[in-house]
């Protein structure tokens, strides 16, 4: 089975930063990953290599065995890799529907793309603020339009930068079911500092440090590991 | 051999007017990335500095190295505080700002001095080389750009002020926390800039027709240095100023004198097409 | 405010004036006014080419002027050469655009930011300036037409009916044709931002990133813009030369540039309309201060550039509609609580916190983007 995702010894280097150190990262179809790290580990421009905003100093991404290790900033999209940011980002002067309806327009015909849009807004809960412009939105539901506008699109493996940061607990909780309930069809890759949302949705973990995978297991072996508690700086487990 | 010499000369006095008219506006959009449309402006201002010295029976030395950058200067100094420290960041709103003060003072001296052509002949007379006769004035501007560089340098590289400048300008807050006011900075640099571009604009009376809208044939010139320059602000004017003095240079001579500048405008469309961050963007990176 | 801009009713709204003033103004003015329409009318065009590409593309061209030139150019050249006027009018819309296009890659395509796109359109103005200023020789001239030079060209043949060369546009119809262009030059580009392309033409403007993360490919979207752009104020530039049966390079000058610009700027970025009321708003008042003497009409230009830059960066039409939602919305609270007989509900839970990247987005279009050197 091709891996969806497969990175091999990749690294970047910023000027004098070691950003990302001789990663190997290899994710299945419909897997669901979480990526833990203290801040400059590595993780924001880990995803930035996926979806070509960074390009790698040495090394190879392969998606489905093709090498997509120089591509120009269009074409992750194209070709099946949606990114949720750090910081949302969404068309402020737009409407939600519109925000959402351009993600699925791209694919599908007219019908097709309002039909989609309007069960993405089902699913992701924002569809009575279907005509709220997105700059008017709290932050946590801009996160939800952001995650509707990626799945709209329908892309086999979906990045989300922090999905849970800045929302409540009830939030946070519906986020997870949300998150599930997308992994039935698509792979996940979830950078995270909040374990307990990590334990609700994740079955593996990788740890970057420095920029440099350091373990890879379950939420609760992650949790235990001794030099792990040490090195990272997030939340603790309570 | 003769002709070597003279093209050689002209090729040097093409880049040096780069270099000088260049100076200041590489001061401010390197420093402060404050980009200035007003630029041409401030030279027209230096040169009409310069003839209304003369006309009080100023010496134009004088007036060219004293009264041109100080006038200028304060112009900037009020110029910055009223309108371009409010729209610090905001780049093209700077952009606009500023040409609406370009437009401004051709206003204000068109007003004052009417639209007729001044002047004041270069001095120091010619030299001939071979059957060749080139003007003296020519040396002098070469030798001032030969100047201002190794001043720019020194001012950066051992003064305060230029330690202090070029901390700021990487990082404001860190100025702050010295106890150092960065608009203060802000004002001083975007003051020197203006200054040199009237030092610019007094060296250059002799040689153009000073006119209200003298300056307009210089900011574009000034910016495509500049910007293709890149970041580093004394070797990208250089490097900038080299690469497109000499091309205008040659195909002056090659053709005519509107193809050179059209050679000129075009060779940086292409590079910066190459070379999207400049010179200093991708060679010399670090240095001044 | 910006609901209704954007909505059908506004765009028949802004159509039936249009056309209401195309019929009427004929009735009540004399030929000489009527110049005077059609000259504000064809500037209009021009500053809604420059409204479109900055106001929904996030295309700041310091040149647009470059191709308000070419298409006079080209007109006039193509006419004095082929007599009849049905291809030089259709050859004045298609090279400015072909420029454009060309141009266009050249930015789009070298990912070249705000900055440079700025410089380098200002640049090529100038080259342009300095060519046809130059060519004042007779030696200089493409078939029959000669350049001209600083001189400009004379005597261009007015715009003929298609396929007939003798039967000349007059000034009667030329306003005729210009308004039209104008009502479906407007009618066009309403249409075109309603539409999937406009869509993401917004888009791009609103958050590159985010669009290129979907898969557009943004370059395309900005040529696409920019090339229409271009096509439109040639357009302008063909009906210019008719107008005056007059061009010469002072077309191609910074000045004129800049006068697009502070149209569009007074006048609004974001609508189509805003554009219109600040060229006429500034072409009133330009010919106002060249009746008088105290003030120079560079200075006053400037004067209103600077002050609008820093003032109302909106401009004129959506400020206007910022301050009528204002008093609609004060309107609106007031009798909401005159009719009230118990304390207002308490808004739901939701909070309304504008995220830091967004500015005020009661105009939902907002003006410029600013990006890092």
């Amino acid at each position: 089975m091709t891996p969806l995702i497969e990175t091999r010894n990749l690294n970047v280097r910023f000027g004098g930063v070691h950003a990302t150190r001789d990663v190997n990262f290899t994710l299945a179809e419909a897997e669901l990953r979480c990526v833990i790290g203290p801040n400059g580990a590595g993780k924001s421009t880990f995803f930035k290599l996926l979806t070509g905003q960074v390009k790698p100093t040495s090394g190879q991404i392969l998606f489905r065995g093709k090498d997509i290790s120089n591509m120009q900033p269009h074409e992750p999209g194209r070709l099946g890799i949606g990114i949720k940011t750090q910081v949302p980002s969404l068309f402020n002067g737009l409407s939600v529907w519109e925000n959402v309806w351009l993600s699925a327009r791209r694919i599908n015909s007219t019908t097709q793309a309002n039909r989609i849009t309007g069960e993405t807004l089902e699913r992701v809960g924002m569809e009575a603020h279907r005509k709220t412009l997105a700059g008017l939105l709290s932050h946590g539901m801009r996160q939800w339009v952001e995650i509707g506008v990626v799945i709209a699109a329908d892309p086999p493996l979906i990045l989300l930068d922090e999905p849970a940061a800045g929302m409540s607990d009830a939030e946070v909780d519906r986020t997870a079911e949300l998150i599930l309930e997308i992994n039935r069809q698509h792979a996940l890759v979830v950078v995270e500092h909040d374990m307990n949302f990590i334990r609700m949705i994740a079955k593996k973990v990788t740890v970057l440090h420095q920029g440099a995978v350091i373990k890879e297991d379950t939420p609760d072996r992650i949790m235990s590991d001794p030099m792990i508690q040490q090195i990272y700086l997030g939340k603790k487990p309570h | 051999m003769d002709l070597t010499i003279v093209v050689l000369i002209q090729v040097l006095y093409a880049v040096a007017s780069l270099v000088i008219i260049s100076s200041g506006l590489a001061v401010i959009f390197g420093m402060m990335k404050v980009i200035n449309l007003a630029h041409g402006e401030f030279m027209m201002l230096g040169a009409y500095a310069v003839i209304v010295s003369i006309r009080f029976g100023i010496n134009l030395w004088v007036a060219m190295f004293i009264i041109a950058p100080v006038a200028v200067g304060l112009v900037g100094v009020v110029l910055e505080r009223l309108v371009i420290r409010r729209l610090y960041g905001r780049m093209v709103d700077t952009m606009l700002a500023t040409w609406g003060l370009s437009l401004l003072l051709i206003g204000v001296v068109t007003s004052i001095a009417g639209n007729t052509t001044a002047g004041v002949s270069a001095p120091l007379g010619s030299f001939t080389i071979g059957a060749y006769s080139v003007s003296s004035y020519t040396l002098v501007i070469i030798g001032v750009a030969v100047a201002l560089g190794l001043a720019i340098r020194l001012v950066l590289l051992r003064t305060q002020l230029g330690l202090i400048a070029r901390g700021t300008m990487q990082k404001p807050d860190m100025a702050n926390a010295l106890g150092i006011s960065p608009s203060v900075v802000y004002s001083v640099t975007f003051a020197v800039g203006a200054s040199l571009s009237g030092l610019a604009g007094g060296l250059l009376a002799p040689l153009t027709g000073v006119v209200p809208t003298m300056g307009g044939a210089f900011v574009a010139k000034a910016f495509i240095t500049v910007i293709g320059g890149g970041p580093a602000i004394l070797a990208g004017l250089v490097s900038a100023s080299t690469l497109f003095g000499a091309i205008n240079q040659v195909a002056t001579f090659l053709t005519t004198p509107v193809l050179g500048e059209v050679a000129l405008l075009g060779a940086a469309i292409v590079m910066l097409r190459l070379l999207p961050q400049g010179i200093t963007g991708r060679f010399f990176k670090g240095t001044l | 405010m910006n609901r209704f801009a954007q909505s059908w009713v506004s765009a028949a709204l802004v159509l039936a004036i249009g056309i209401a003033l195309m019929f009427g103004l004929p009735g009540v003015m004399d030929e000489y006014t009527l110049m005077q329409g059609t000259i504000y009318a064809i500037m209009a065009i021009l500053g809604v080419s420059l409204g479109f590409i900055w106001g929904f593309g996030g295309i700041l061209c310091f040149g647009q002027a470059a191709f308000f030139g070419l298409g006079s150019y080209t007109y006039a050249v193509a006419v004095v050469n082929m007599g009849d006027s049905t291809v030089p009018f259709m050859l004045a819309i298609a090279v400015p655009a072909l420029f454009a296009s060309i141009l266009g890659y050249l930015i789009f395509f070298g990912r070249l930011s705000d900055v440079y796109m700025g410089v380098i359109t200002l640049t090529v103005t100038l080259i342009l300036f300095n060519l046809i200023n130059s060519t004042a020789g007779p030696e200089w001239k493409i078939g029959n037409a000669p350049l001209g030079g600083f001189n400009g060209i004379p005597g261009i043949p007015t715009l003929n009916f298609p396929g007939q060369v003798d039967k000349a546009l007059s000034p009667g119809d030329l306003f005729y044709l210009t308004m039209s262009c104008l009502l479906v030059t407007y009618l066009g580009l309403r249409c075109l931002i309603s539409s999937k392309i406009g869509r993401v033409i917004i888009a791009v403007k609103e958050n590159e990133q985010r669009i290129l993360l979907l898969g557009y490919d943004a370059r395309l979207y900005k040529l696409f813009s920019f090339t229409l752009g271009g096509a439109i104020a040639g357009l302008a530039g063909c009906l210019f030369a008719n107008w005056g049966a007059f061009t010469s390079p002072t077309i191609f000058s910074l000045a004129q540039s800049a006068q697009i610009i502070i149209w569009v700027i007074v006048g609004g970025l974001g609508t189509f309309v805003g554009p219109v009321v600040g060229c006429v708003a500034i072409q009133w008042l330009t010919t106002q201060i060249g009746t008088q003497q105290t003030f120079n009409s560079n200075l006053v230009l400037g004067a209103i550039l600077v002050v609008f830059v820093l003032l109302v960066p909106r401009g004129v039409v959506p400020s206007l509609g910022l301050v009528l939602e204002w008093i609609w919305n004060k309107l609106k609270t007031k009798a909401m609580a005159e009719n009230a007989a118990c304390p207002q509900p308490l808004l739901p839970e939701v909070k309304f916190t504008a995220p830091s990247q967004t500015p005020s987005t009661a105009n939902a279009i907002s003006i410029t983007k600013e990006q890092a050197a």
